[in-house]
């Protein structure tokens, strides 16, 4: 019977197409905006590592005064989204987590052993080893270095896919070396395309952006003097003296994740940091309060409001215009059903049933829904389109419908338009066929 | 086959009771043809809605086929509809979206038949009415007269052990009516069911009785004297 009752709502709505095509418009028009919004939201606050986001973890430590109020980057609790060196480096020699690593992003000047290719830059991030095994970094080629790389401050390098692609055409690198300002650095790995959306473990810069070409020890990079491409903030001492004076001073510039995969451990690890704290008041470096914090991939996307508060409101306005559309359509189905109650009627004395009057009806909307959702669907890549052309880069190159972009705005479409047509299809079933039949 | 007792129909607001049938009783046996007659807002179609189960009664009793329809809940009653009755309208009620072969098809769906049964059912009710080769034209492209056997052949269709037929031949010229009634007589020989609801004398004698309701109550059962020669009718009086 569906497939008669198919029949039956496509020659219905070819009955009247101005009416069909504006119930397929309002619906199209509201999944459209509906859709747009949705699209952006969703890429803009995706979970950008689902299956571990509960178990990494970042920290911060309250290493300034809580009375530098005029430092513009802290929160209310007058914490920094970054910890200093020397809590960098103490951390990581307690050692403390399953895994951890201090980091930071930066970037090396690539001298291609190619003549045909110029000296680049390449932006690196400087991590420990344990950094691609916490984030699940996949390899094409290679593995991580060794933790002993990281001890002896090795000239070892992991490169991305795209920068082994372009060094050496996509072939197996490792064991090769590639010339970082004027130093061979030996290839341990090639890393897989990697783009975690968005960038979690580093949100200062580009929180929607690429993640770097190339990676090389956090110790190496020390070493190196790798000048830092993110945020370098300090609470009005600079660091003066030079590279060691910056990294030796309380500015804060750097990353720190530890993974910590039980309650147990999150528990201990808080507890570790509160005496860290505490230790560091009692020798005399902090003269206040200690203050530290702990937070997970979800908890610190949230509280560095990745997605905002305006988009969470432009979701709602765009979902209440889709109501207002569907309220619309609504209308629109109740006259038009309500248009044909003597053919109703007429089924009924013929012998239809209530139910397969309301499955006839039901049919009907669900097409022009589905009708509605590809109109949408259409919609939402100009919405799309429209937003890159009015947004930045780093958040309009996420904004791509998908598979289940797709599904979600077909889906709605026919949920949606088939509530919306409960009440016109129940007003059908109660069409009163003797009175019909009487009328006429 | 269709046996009405004592039956009442009375619609109620706050301030009035409105009975279209009271203490109303009928009794149409196997293969009878009942014209029923009587004057505007006599009650004449609200019998014909009760009896076509389109229509709930308020008190009495009513058997069809032996079935007492009193409570059936609507999937029951509309089954009981689909299987037992078929309907004529005085302004045939073709769906214009269907062609005639999916208009006659409408009762067969919602019986359940294979698509096999289905298109042997339409063929035959089809050629039954004459009307074979209009099978794909739709009801717009038919004469009045054409798209009431069309009406007919949808009646007959699901093979009925009743039809029920409002002032058939309502909205025809004369000669349209004429061939109407002379395919409902033909139904009726072969044995067919029919209760025929009409205010036209001429067409109330070609039944086999007639009954009369005056404001919601049969006034006269008795059938009237048969004057059928070589297939005409003269007129029959009724009592009241």
């Amino acid at each position: 019977m569906l497939y008669y009752y198919f029949g039956l709502a496509v020659r219905s709505l070819k009955r009247n197409l101005v009416l069909t095509a504006l119930m397929i418009a309002a619906i199209g028009v509201g999944i459209g905006a509906s859709m747009t919004t949705l699209t952006l939201f969703r890429a803009m606050g995706t979970d950008p590592i689902p299956h571990k986001s509960r178990q990494l973890w970042t920290m911060q430590i309250g290493n300034w005064p809580p009375n530098k109020v005029t430092v513009a980057t802290g929160d209310e609790e007058h914490l920094q989204p970054q910890i200093g060196y020397p809590d960098a480096i103490a951390l990581m020699n307690a050692h403390r987590g399953r895994r951890q690593s201090a980091m930071y992003h930066g970037g090396r000047t690539v001298i291609p052993a190619n003549s045909d290719l110029k000296p680049f830059e390449a932006a690196t991030r400087a991590a420990y080893t344990d950094f691609f095994r916490m984030f699940d970094v996949p390899f094409v080629y290679g593995e991580p270095w060794p933790a002993s790389d990281d001890a002896n401050h090795s000239e070892v390098v992991v490169l991305s896919r795209e920068l082994n692609d372009k060094l050496f055409g996509g072939a197996n690198s490792v064991g090769k070396t590639v010339d970082l300002d004027g130093k061979n650095f030996r290839i341990v790995g090639v890393s897989d395309r990697w783009n975690p959306v968005p960038r979690f473990f580093d949100l200062n810069t580009d929180k929607y952006g690429k993640t770097e070409q190339m990676f090389i020890p956090f110790t190496t990079a020390i070493d190196e003097q790798m000048e830092m491409w993110g945020n370098f903030n300090c609470d009005g001492d600079l660091g003066t003296g030079g590279w060691e004076g910056r990294i030796h001073s309380e500015c804060v510039w750097i990353q720190y994740w530890v993974e910590l995969p039980t309650a147990a451990d999150v528990a201990q690890y808080r507890s570790f940091l509160a005496n860290y704290a505490t230790e560091q008041r009692r020798t005399g470096r902090f003269h206040w309060q200690p203050l530290v914090r702990l937070r997970n991939v979800r908890e610190w996307l949230a509280y560095n409001h990745v997605v905002s508060d305006e988009a969470r409101i432009l979701v709602l306005v765009s979902f209440s215009f889709l109501f207002v559309c569907l309220l619309n359509a609504m209308g629109l189905m109740l006259a038009k059903i309500m248009g044909r109650s003597g053919d109703i009627a007429v089924r009924r004395a013929l012998g239809a049933s209530r139910g397969a009057i309301f499955m006839q009806c039901l049919t009907e909307t669900a097409v022009v829904g589905f009708a509605g959702g590809l109109l949408g669907l259409g919609l939402t890549s100009l919405g799309l389109l429209g937003l890159r052309a009015l947004l930045s880069d780093e958040i309009s190159r996420l904004s791509n419908l998908d598979t289940v972009d797709i599904t979600i705005a077909v889906a709605l479409a026919v949920v949606a338009t088939t509530l919306a047509g409960l009440y016109p299809t129940w007003r059908a079933t109660r069409v009163q066929p003797a009175w019909q039949l009487k009328a006429q | 086959m269709l046996k009405m007792t004592h039956l009442a129909k009375a619609y109620r607001t706050e301030v009035v009771e409105t009975y279209a049938l009271r203490d109303f009783s009928i009794d149409v046996r196997e293969g009878e043809f009942v014209a029923v007659t009587g004057p505007s807002g006599s009650g004449k179609t609200t019998f014909l809605t009760i009896a076509g189960l389109l229509e709930e009664f308020t008190g009495g009793e009513y058997l069809l086929d032996g079935v007492n329809v009193r409570g059936l809940d609507d999937n029951r009653r509309s089954r009981l509809r689909n299987e037992k009755i078929g309907f004529i309208f005085q302004a045939f009620n073709l769906i214009p979206d269907l062609n005639v072969g999916d208009n006659v098809d409408v009762p067969l769906r919602y019986r359940g038949f294979n698509a096999a049964e289905r298109q042997r059912r339409i063929r035959d009710a089809l050629g039954r009415v004459g009307l074979s080769a209009r099978a794909r034209h739709y009801p717009a492209e038919l004469s009045g007269g054409q798209q009431q056997r069309v009406a007919i052949a949808r009646a007959l269709a699901g093979a009925p052990r009743l039809l029920l037929a409002d002032e058939p031949t309502g909205n025809l010229d004369t000669q349209m009516a004429r061939g109407v009634m002379e395919l409902l007589e033909e139904l009726h020989r072969d044995g067919a069911t029919i209760v025929m609801v009409t205010h036209d004398p001429e067409l109330a004698v070609r039944a086999q009785r007639e009954v009369h309701i005056v404001d919601g109550q049969v006034v006269d059962l008795a059938p009237p004297p048969r004057l059928v020669t070589g297939g005409g009718a003269a007129s029959a009086a009724t009592g009241t």
